[in-house]
Formats: structure tokens, sequence, C-alpha cells
């Protein structure tokens, strides 16, 4: 990574420091000195400031703002104190006590944060010291509220792959063989002229011409038809996934849907196309009044609707809201389970996870299914790039991950800014909700249940949490294609996939064993799902951060302590050209990609 | 495999033979039943069968089941399953005394009957009454058994079933235990068998069980543990024939400062435990609660107290650990409670439960238990790592909570009782030599009296798979070594839990031997684990992650010791000033008072204060690196405190992760390093020099367990195996029963526009 470093800083020190020692004023220079700016990165502002920490006392420090990260060091004691936060993390600043408040740091700064965190700072009273800070971070951390472009418009970093490559449609439904005989690809999309919110690539049924997708289109919320997602190469049943039909309270119904239904159902010859509603009976009965609705049985003979209970977005908000409370700063202690229970939030990880596992299920027992809930981009996505997960190998590789992220969420118009609302000041906008987040979660419990499963670590995971709030890279922003086009998003900014492929060791999971043929089915059940603790409570610093798991790091030194000794072998081999030792050589050279190929033999028999 | 809907089943069914009393059947009649019966260990014999029953197979919900034979015999309940048993044959994790369709008497925990569709537990009353159509036996290891008793002849049903609930429910003597017969017929004077038996006089396996523990039966082992630890105590050798009193050890150490007190059957006496190496030492004393004013007796504990005292720089804190933790009777009622939502009975069950998981377990209470006992430890831990002080806990008996706290804080402070022999060795010391009452609290003999019983001893395990969940490399021994441990208690073949106290087992070893032996009987311990396990199962007992101590680092890095120096250099003339208030008891101050006030009010604080306190203690020994053959601290936040899954969710066949969980890693990291070993040796044939080079890395371990090669074991490994079957998920069901979110986001539309 390129980057310039940052000139020492120097600000003349305050009155009240003056009595400090040679020492102290070194330590007084230092703060800015080791923090590398990102290229495009300007400092915008620096103060002295108290961190008011929940862990520790007030920590005295320095402030400095840039335009895209707040950082802080502390300069009162010799071990060290940083906050080093994407602006993009805030998610609101509020000023607190006002000039009549009395008592120490009381007058000052709170900060709340998307990842989990609250931060209070104390600042003096005197000139206007706040008011500065505050409507400088307030027009940093919000730049599209103030007409300012987001950093990742500014960052000027560059990386030796082009992650925007990561993902292409075609090459992406090639991979599943298609189109063949029953998918075809359509480019009807190519000007979002079909549907604004969907990708310009879509596969559809071989038999429905354009004209049934425009009609279908009438019947769908938003225009978003069911379109093919993923096909099972060996027994060609597929996952679609759409929004929810326009029934309203009439109970509407439309032939051209019936039928295209029909097309996906006999594409493989399933008997019964099963619908899975994502939402909950009530809710999609409700939807009716509102003009939605679900797919009735008169209407749709050779479908079967399962409701997979998955509340909506405002309760999942809350829910995380809970969570917080329960988490930060302190870990609620005399009821922790009950405590956490309450919040639900496990609760719905379980009931996302078992609509994944029944998708899964039943598209490998070889029917085809149609995803949606009420509009397909939300409840939708999870359920399909989850199942895919379950399905396809491939996705749990760290470069199939990517292209999954990519397909499923960034491509279909999961709404990234009005969920997560990035440089957006308006912190209560009820369009905000954790969906991707509580996707990651999903995938972590996973590779919880599967250790060896996935080529990827945990450390991936907390990243894309990271910068899907940094505003850093362009991969998460803006709702859907169309806009991200509009915006040249492409062109303009980095994607993440750029800098995380640019180091991948540091996201590889050293367990991993590749399997290519099997399907994943996690257990749905209270019993194993547990609280993310590495990633909700990581700013806490009593819960254990270990960098490695014991197992990981023995791991790793056997893999080193391996490689040395095959050297070793290797070295006296080439001294020793004895015909005799060939037969060790064969059975244990190394084969970095596939340790586990040679070890058959070393293994006592079961 | 069978379903219960095929009708013809009943009739093609031969009946059974069944014996009413063990004396009418110390021989079989009919030859042809023989294999319907299980391997008898030597001394077992049957007490009743009844064929065909069907024993529902628990990893499927659809009633299905497989017929067999059922018996009940002096050691255990058997199910013998008509088809040829395949499976068994597989397991490398097998038990030699039992096998997953025995239960031992002393492990059945509640028998249900089930009739008309309704459950009800069995007690002694009603066994009388008609027979159930279906049993459901609970055991204490977790595993359920259900038998339908429908298919055979109802009479036949009825005495197995009776016989059953008569043997696996009714108080019975000690010497009915099956330990005793077993040993009889063991016994090389008593006829000829196969299986070993160890005696005293059996030196060679006496050698092999030293390896395996101390035993802490001799004052040798007693003096070995003194010059170990450097502890400054004096070794007392005059209750070796229990003449000072019946509730002490045979041997056992005390302060050096005192002299003949035994007064009062040596209540109050205060036994060491251990000592640290600044020379502050942890005893622990059983202290009756005062409630008489018995000023003789109460200038007796003040002497014990001054006694401990002086053992290190005249500073002590006391801890009444009856006063500070929950009491034996909370332990039991909680233990019951938690155990309870793991005795699933059908995949319905099952789900519902799973709902309202978290607050069940919150609302048995266990988890906290564990938490209080762990931070009981931290606390003495603390005052002996940081503050320098002895350590004097103390309850009425002395050898319950106390040997809990006792060897956690032992386990946190010393290495060596990480290792498994170390281990073992500390399981002698505290709770076998040291008097627990495994008799009355595991209550194996099914006394009515429900006041003694208390699962004591699985609580500390608990606490100990806790501490290595969290902190795995620093142990030798495995999370399947506890699993193993804590089933044993309730196999009724060792001496290790089988009695009250040390008195107790010498009196009735020497009242079950023949007169005609010059030495009493001495059944196997536990700790020969060879009686139950073959050598390739229990390298299942070692941990592959355990970092051994790296040989040539002789010295111990200890972050303080500098600190203790310094303090060891005060003048002795200074009493140790308390650090701080409402902890443990600062005699100190008081000494020369000689503490004129009642007992009661010894230890009264803040209840919040001692966590703070030890929060910081805690916490600044988070900051320092981990070394994990120095001090080990458990971290008692709510997320950390963790349910011991393998022992609890083993035998539920909902919660089996197929190809996953820590198995998968295992299972890589055992690949790995057994090729690394091989590579090693081959080096080492070709180059002996490599051998012995001096930047010639640790030694490996070279116990590993076999994990297999049957590709992929289900996360309950090694306990159940995959039964091939199919890859069916689980699907949950009853999904939204607490989901009512009653608020109206639930009902709001996704979208505000």
């Amino acid at each position: 990574m390129a980057s310039a470093p940052i000139a020492p800083y120097n600000s003349s020190p305050l009155g009240n420091s003056s009595s400090q020692n040679a020492s102290r004023e070194s330590l007084k220079m230092e703060p800015l000195a080791d923090v590398t700016l990102l290229p495009g990165e300007e400092r915008v502002i620096d103060k002295d400031i108290i961190y008011i920490c929940p862990y520790n006392a007030a920590v005295k420090g320095k402030v400095f703002i840039t335009n895209y990260r707040l950082y802080f060091k502390n300069t009162d004691s010799e071990t060290p104190v940083t906050l080093n936060i994407p602006l993009g993390v805030i998610s609101r600043v509020e000023k607190m006590g006002g000039a009549s408040s009395r008592g120490e740091n009381s007058y000052g700064l709170e900060i709340t944060c998307k990842d989990m965190r609250n931060l209070r700072f104390a600042l003096k009273q005197e000139g206007h010291s706040r008011r500065d800070i505050f409507e400088i971070i307030f027009k940093y951390a919000f730049p599209l509220s103030h007409g300012m472009q987001l950093f990742a418009f500014l960052s000027q970093e560059k990386y030796e792959e082009n992650g925007w490559n990561v993902y292409e449609a075609l090459e992406e439904y090639r991979r599943q063989g298609l189109p063949n005989n029953e998918w075809r690809v359509t480019f009807i999309n190519k000007n979002y002229e079909l549907c604004d919110t969907y990708p310009t690539i879509l596969v559809v049924p071989y038999k429905a011409t354009e004209d049934d997708l425009r009609k279908v289109a009438t019947f769908r919320s938003r225009c978003r038809i069911p379109v093919m997602s993923w096909f099972h190469k060996e027994n060609h049943a597929v996952i679609t996934r759409c929004s929810q039909p326009l029934v309203g309270m009439s109970g509407k119904r439309n032939k051209d849907d019936e039928r295209y239904l029909d097309l996906i159902r006999e594409a493989n010859g399933t008997t019964k196309l099963t619908i899975y509603d994502a939402r909950p009976n009530v809710n999609a009965v409700a939807n009716k009044a509102t003009g939605g609705g679900y797919e009735g049985d008169d209407a749709y003979q050779n479908a079967e609707l399962v409701f997979l209970d998955i509340h909506n977005i405002h309760v999942m908000r809350e829910s995380l809201k809970k969570l917080k409370d329960i988490v930060y700063p302190n870990v609620e202690e005399s009821h922790w389970l009950s405590s956490l229970e309450s919040t639900h939030w496990l609760e719905h990880i379980k009931l996302v996870l078992s609509g994944a596992i029944q998708v899964a299920d039943k598209v490998s027992s070889g029917s085809s299914v149609m995803v949606h809930c009420s509009d397909g981009w939300d409840r939708t996505a999870q359920l399909t790039s989850l199942s895919m997960l379950m399905l396809d190998s491939y996705y749990r590789t760290l470069r199939g991950f990517q292209v999954l992220m990519e397909k499923e969420w960034i491509s279909f118009g999961h709404k990234f800014a009005s969920r997560i609302g990035h440089g957006d000041k308006n912190h209560a906008d009820q369009d905000r909700s954790p969906i991707f987040l509580q996707f990651i979660d999903c995938v972590w419990q996973m590779t919880k249940q599967f250790p060896t499963a996935f080529e990827f670590n945990e450390r991936l995971l907390v990243v894309i949490l990271d910068h899907l709030y940094s505003c850093r890279f362009g991969t998460f922003l803006y709702n859907c294609e169309s806009v991200r086009d509009s915006n040249n998003v492409r062109t303009k900014t980095v994607s993440l996939w750029s800098y995380i492929n640019s180091d991948t060791s540091l996201y590889i999971n050293p367990f991993y064993t590749p399997e290519s043929s099997r399907v994943l089915y996690p257990v749905a059940s209270m019993r194993h799902l547990e609280l993310w603790v590495t990633y909700y409570i990581r700013w806490n610093p009593r819960i254990q951060h270990q960098q490695q798991s014991p197992v990981e790091q023995r791991y790793k030194e056997l893999l080193a302590l391996r490689d040395q000794y095959l050297k070793k072998l290797e070295e006296l081999q080439l001294s020793d050209s004895a015909p005799s030792s060939t037969h060790l050589t064969n059975s244990s050279t190394p084969n970095a990609a596939t340790p586990n190929q040679h070890i058959t033999h070393l293994q006592t028999p079961f | 495999m069978l379903s219960l809907g095929s009708g013809g089943a009943k009739s093609s069914k031969p009946s059974f033979v069944s014996y009413v009393t063990p004396e009418e059947i110390k021989l079989e009649k009919d030859p042809q039943k023989k294999e319907k019966h299980p391997d008898l260990l030597p001394g077992e014999v049957v007490f009743c069968s009844a064929n065909p029953i069907l024993k529902y197979t628990q990893d499927d919900l659809s009633q299905r089941g497989v017929f067999g034979t059922l018996l009940c015999t002096n050691f255990r309940v058997a199910f013998i399953s008509d088809d040829a048993p395949q499976e068994e044959m597989s397991k490398t994790f097998k038990n030699k005394l039992y096998g997953e369709n025995d239960i031992p008497l002393m492990c059945v925990d509640h028998i249900y009957g089930v009739y008309d569709e309704k459950r009800k537990l069995i007690t002694g009353g009603l066994v009388k009454n008609k027979c159930p159509s279906k049993m459901i036996i609970h055991c204490k290891d977790l595993r359920v058994f259900q038998f339908c008793l429908t298919f055979s002849k109802e009479e036949d049903a009825k005495r197995i079933f009776q016989g059953i609930a008569h043997h696996c429910l009714e108080e019975k003597s000690l010497k009915c235990v099956f330990a005793f017969s077993y040993l009889r017929s063991t016994n090389p004077d008593h006829g000829k068998s196969s299986r070993k038996c160890i005696t005293r006089l059996d030196s060679k396996s006496e050698m092999l069980r030293k390896r395996e523990a101390i035993m802490f039966d001799s004052p040798e082992d007693w003096t070995q543990e003194m010059k170990r630890t450097k502890a400054q105590c004096r070794l007392v050798t005059e209750n070796e024939n229990f003449e000072l009193s019946q509730r002490l050890p045979q041997y056992f150490v005390i302060p050096s400062a005192l002299g003949d007190l035994f007064n009062y059957q040596g209540k109050g006496l205060p036994i060491w435990c251990w000592s640290h190496h600044s020379g502050c030492a942890l005893f622990k004393a059983s202290f009756p609660s005062m409630t008489q004013e018995d000023g003789d007796f109460q200038s007796h504990l003040d002497t014990m107290i001054t006694a401990v005292a002086r053992n290190y720089l005249y500073s002590v804190k006391t801890e009444d650990l009856s006063e500070s933790l929950p009491t034996l009777q909370d332990i039991q009622q909680s233990y019951n409670k938690f155990k309870q939502y793991f005795l699933i009975d059908n995949t319905t069950d099952f789900w519902l439960s799973d709902v309202k998981w978290f607050s069940s377990l919150e609302s048995s209470g266990w988890l906290d238990i564990i938490r209080q006992c762990l931070q009981k430890a931290v606390e003495v831990v603390e005052c002996l790592e940081k503050d320098n002080t002895n350590v004097l806990i103390t309850e009425e008996e002395g050898t319950d909570l106390c040997c809990v706290i006792s060897s956690l804080a032992q386990i946190m402070l010393d290495p060596y009782y990480r290792t498994l022999m170390g281990f073992q060795s500390l399981v002698q010391k505290e709770w076998v030599a040291g008097c627990h009452a495994f008799l009355d609290r595991c209550n194996h003999l099914h006394q009515k009296d429900k006041e003694c019983h208390s699962p004591v001893f699985l609580l500390f395990l608990e606490c100990v798979w806790q501490l290595v969940q969290q902190h795995s490399p620093a142990f030798q021994f495995s999370e399947t070594y506890l699993t193993v441990l804590s089933d044993s208690v309730h196999v009724p073949i060792f001496s290790t839990f089988l009695f009250n106290s040390a008195h107790h087992r010498e009196s009735v070893m020497k009242a079950e031997s023949p007169i005609a032996q010059s030495r009493p009987l001495s059944c196997p311990t536990v700790w020969d684990w060879s009686v139950q396990f073959d050598s390739k199962a229990q390298n299942f007992f070692f941990n592959p992650l355990y970092s051994e101590k790296v040989k040539h680092e002789r010295t111990v890095r200890r972050p303080h010791k500098h600190k203790h120096q310094r303090q060891l250099s005060l003048p002795s003339s200074a009493f140790k000033t308390p650090t701080k208030k409402g902890f443990f008891k600062d005699e100190t101050d008081s000494l020369k008072k000689m503490l004129r006030v009642k007992r009661i009010s010894r230890w009264m604080g803040s209840p919040d204060s001692p966590v703070v306190a030890s929060k910081e203690f805690y916490e600044s020994w988070q900051q320092r690196p981990l070394d994990y053959h120095g001090l080990l601290l458990p971290s008692l936040d709510g997320p950390s405190v963790r349910v011991w899954m393998q022992r609890y969710l083993r035998w539920i066949p909902e919660v089996h992760i197929m190809g996953g969980g820590s198995v998968a890693i295992m299972t890589k990291l055992m690949e790995l390093l057994s090729q690394v070993e091989d590579l090693k040796r081959v080096l080492e044939q070709r180059d002996p020099s490599l051998a012995t080079q001096p930047d010639h890395p640790p030694p490996l371990h070279h116990r590993l367990p076999s994990f297999g090669s049957s590709g992929r074991l289900s996360s309950s490994f090694p306990f159940t195996y995959s039964r091939n079957r199919s890859f069916k998920p689980i699907i949950p069901t009853g999904l939204m029963q607490s989901l009512m979110v009653a608020d109206n986001l639930a009902n709001q539309e996704d979208e505000t526009s």
C-alpha cells in the first residue's frame, strides 16, 4: 500500500501542560506520527481532548480528524490508548452537557457507532472548542448530507488486482453450467428498463419470451420477477428469487405469472415448485392491504407455499439494539443468558439459518424452489445466499464467497445505502437495519460448526463488516446496480476485494479441507448457536482477544515443522543418490496445497 | 430394524427365559439362550431377562426400534439386540466393562413408566402395580433409553420391569454393590480368572498404578508432596489406625506450629493442602458453626488459626465456604434441574425446549454455581499469589466445598496438576485421601434421605472443564478424559468413588475380605484406566494441544518473583496489612484479640467488593503474556462460562453436527502430527545427528488418539458414531413459539415509502 506518512505534528502546548518535562513534550509531539494516512486522505483538524474510556478512567490525549477517520492517542501515560475509527462508522454525533453543566468531563461529545460501540469525549468549555470539532465531525462523517463526496471517491489507493473484476455475471453462470436448454440468459434489463433494482444480466426459463417477462413484471412488486440464481448441476433443480406477487385485497390473479412459475417448475420436471415466503404468515396476509400478498393455492396449483417466519427489518434493528445494550460497554453479568435470550438476536439467526436449510434440502432433493419476501432484497438475499453456501462448496472459498456476495447481495439490489445509511446524518432512519450483518453472523455460525469447510477465516468476516461501514471502498455503496452505474462506482472507487486479495494470507483458514460435493447442514438449534463474542464484544478488553486460537497456532507451528523436515529430507536425498530411499520421497513429498493426500499410509488402520 | 407398526412381530418372537432370584440362575440351563447374554464380567450374575423387547432407536423420531433381550444383572441393565451387533466392533473408543446398550445399575438415575400415554416416575411403591407399556430409563451419564414392553408376555414384561426397578431404585447395602462380587471372583485366591486383580501384593500393578497417580495413602507420598512444594509443615502419622479421628485421613499434614491438639475429633484442625513458593500455604478445616457458647472450643479454634498464621509471616485469611457458597442442597437441586434439559425423550421435546434454552439454563442456576466456585478459587489464588497470606478455608465437614475450592486453586496455581498424573494425584490428595464422602454424595445406595446427596465432585469437574475449555494448551488431559471420569463415578467397580472416608474404606474392605487372607482386599482404582479402556482408547485422554514445557527451561518464569522476595525481606514483625476490606476475613489484626466476636460475624462484607477486587486481579493477570505453565485464571464473564457440550449433548442426535465440530479440526491436527512424527523418525534414521542437535524442536507427543479415516465424524465423537445416517438436515420445529413480537414493529412494512 503506497501512502505518505504525515509530518510530525507541531502544536503549541496548552497552558496547563507547561509543567511537563521534556520527555512528556516529545510524547505530545508523537501522536500523529504513527498513523499512516491513506492516499487521498487529508488532515482536517486536531484537538486536545479527553477520551472517556468506559473501561479505564478518562484518558487525556489528542484527537485528529481527517476526511476519512477519527484518530485519538493518549498523551498522559506510557501505556498507549488509541482509537482509529473510520468516520463512516459513525451513526450519530451529539453534544452532551451544556455550558452550565458541572462536574468533571461532563462537557463534551457522544459518538454512536454502527459497530457496536459508543465513544465519549470531554472538552474544555472555553474557546468554542467543542463547536468546531462537533461541526467538523458532523460534516465529514455525513458527507452526503452536506453535499460532499464519500471518501471512497477521494481515495487514491492502488492495488495490483482490480477487485471489480471478481464477479462477472456471465462467467459465474457459465461456471454453474448455464445457459443450457432449460435456462437462457436475457439482456432485457440491459438499460434497467424491466427492473431498475435488478442487474443487467438475468437468467430465465428457456421457454419464457421477453414479452412474458414484461408481463410478469407487472405482477411482481417493483418488477422484481422470478429469475434463476443457482443451478444444481446433477439434478438440475434451481433456486429462483423474486419479490411478492401483487395480489392485493381483491386476490388478483395473473395468468402470465402463473404460467411463468410453471415454466420454472417444468424446467427440471419438478412436480411441485416450492415457494419459500420468508415472512411470517400473518405478515404476508397483511401485505395484501398494501397491494402485495402471496401465491394462493387455487391460482398456483403446482406450487407449494411455505412460510419461513423471518421477521422484518424493523424487528431485526430493535433486536440488535437490545443486543448492544447488554454487551456494551459492559457485559451483562448476573443474568447473561436470559438477557441474551431476551434480545432474540440468536433466535432470528436460528430462523434465518433453518429457512436456508430447508431451501438447500429441497434443492438437493431435486425440487426447484422460489424464494421471496416482500421486495426480495433483504430476507430473500439472506436465504438464497446462505442456502447456496450450504449447497455449493465454491462459495466457501475466499474468492467464491466474494462472488456470492457480489451476486446475491450487491447485484440483486440489497439496499446497502438505505440499510447502512452511508454518509447520511439521519440516524433514526427507519430503513436502516442490520440485515447484512445478520447474514455474516449466520456465515460465522456455519464456520464455527464446520471449521474445516471454509477457505476463509473469521478475520475476513470482521474486515468485511468493518468496511461495510467505512466508506473506504465502493463495494457496499448504493442500493442497486443502476445507481452504482450512474455514479461510476466501478471506475471512481476501489473495490474491497482489491484490498482483500492483495494479501490473502491474512484471511486463509489453515484447516480448510476442500470437499466439493458436500452439502453442509448446520444445526439450527440454540444448543449450538452462540453469540459472536469476538465481533460483538470485541471492544471490551476483558474479553480475550487471542490473535489466533491455540489450535490454529499449534497447527501452523506443525506445518512449519513439517516443511522444515521435508526440506532437510530433500537435502539429504540430494546428497545421497541411493535409489533405496526413493520410496520415502514418494510417500512424503510436500504438497502444500493438499497436505492430506499422502497421509493415508501413516494412519493406523481403523 | 423393525417398525412398530409391523403387527406380526409379537407372535414371531420366541419366548424368553427369566430368573427370579440370583440363586437360581448360577447355571444357564438352555444353551440356546446363551447368545442372548452379554459377556458377563467376573462375578456378574443375571437376575432376570425378557424377550422380545423393543428398544426405540434414539436418532429417529418415527418410533422405530430394534428387538432384543432385556436383562438385569447384579452389575447392569443390558439390552442385546437380536440382530448381530455391527457397530460395536468398529468403535475405537469402547468401554470394556459395558457397551452402549448397557447401563450399570449405579448409573440409573430415574425410571419412568408410560401408562396410557402418560409418563409416571417410578418410585418404590409403584412397582407393585401393573406393568407399563413403555419403560424410560434416564441415566446419570445422561443417556436415555426407551423400551417397549408390550411385545413380550405380560408376566415376563412385569418381571423384568419389577426387577430393574427393584435393583436400580431400592435402597441397598454397600456389600451388595457389584464391586465386591467382582472383587471376589477376580481375586487370584478365589479361583482363576483372566481378569487382572489389583491387590496390594501385586507389586507390578502397584508400580503401574504409581505411574498413573500418587495415592497419598502412605507417609512417603505426603513427604514427597511437601518436598515438591517446599512446605514447612508437619506430617501426622498418629492416625494410622484412625485413633485420632475417623473423619481424618490416615496421614495428613498440619502447620508445624501445632502441638498435641487432637481434641474434638479433629474438628477445626487445619489440614495442609498446598504451599505457594513464597512460603504461604493453603489449609482447609472442618469448622462446626458455633451455636453453643463453648469457650474451650472457641479457644481451640483460635489456637488453630494462630498456628496457620505462624506458617508464614503471621498472616492468615479465613473463609467460611458454607456462608459464601451454595449449600449442598442448593447444588443438588440446581443440578437436578439442569440435567433435565439434556434428558430428552423425543424430537418434539427437543425443539420445544430449544426455544427457551438460554433462560432454562439460567434458571437452573448451575452455571452460576460453577461461576461462584471458580470465583472463590480465584479469590483464594489472589490471597496466595498476590498478597502472600496463608489461607484457611473452612466449612462444616471440610470435605465438600473445601475440596472443590482447594483443588481448583491448586490447578490454577500449579502447572503440575494440569498434567494427567498430577490431576489424578490431586483428586487422590484432596478428594479420596481427603475423605470426601463419595458414597453419600453420589447416593450410590439409593438412600431415601435426601440431605446428604450432592454432585460436589461433578461440580469440581465442571469447573475444571471451564478452565480446560478456556486454556486448552495448559492441560495435558482432554475434555474426553473429564467426561469419562465423570461417567466412571457411576461404575461400581472402583474403590475410588465407593466410600465415605479412608476409615470407611479400610473397615469395609477388612470386613469383606475372607479371614484366610492376610491383607484386606483392594479394588482397582479408577486410575487404572486399563480396566475400562484399551490403550488405543486411552489415547483420547491426552490433549494434542498440550504445550509441554520446554525441557531446558529450568526455572519457571514467575513475573512476580522479585516482588515476593521484596516482601520476604520485610521485617518479620510487620503484620501484613489487609489490602482490601470486605473480602476474606483477615485474621491478622484480630489475632491478639482472639476473636471474642461470634464466628458468624467474622466474614461479612458488601457482596460486590470482592468481585470488584478480584476483577482487578484478573485484569492485571490478563494483561501479562499468557504462560501456560504459570498462573492460570478463568474468565468469568457471562459468555465465558459455558455448557460442557461434550458431556451433556453427546447423546442427543438432534445436535450432532455431521462432519463438523471441533472434532473436524482435531482430526486435521492429528493427521499433521503423525505426519510430522513420521518425518522426524525417517530423518533420524537417516541422520542420527539430527536427534541430538541443540536446536532440536521440542518432543512431540507420542500418545495420539486415532480418529480413524472413515471420513466424516459427528461432533459427538468419540462417544457416538455416525450411523450411516442420511445426511438429511434437522429442521427445527415450533420456531415461532417464543417470538411473540408483540409490538407493532412486526406488522410494519419493510419499506416506509
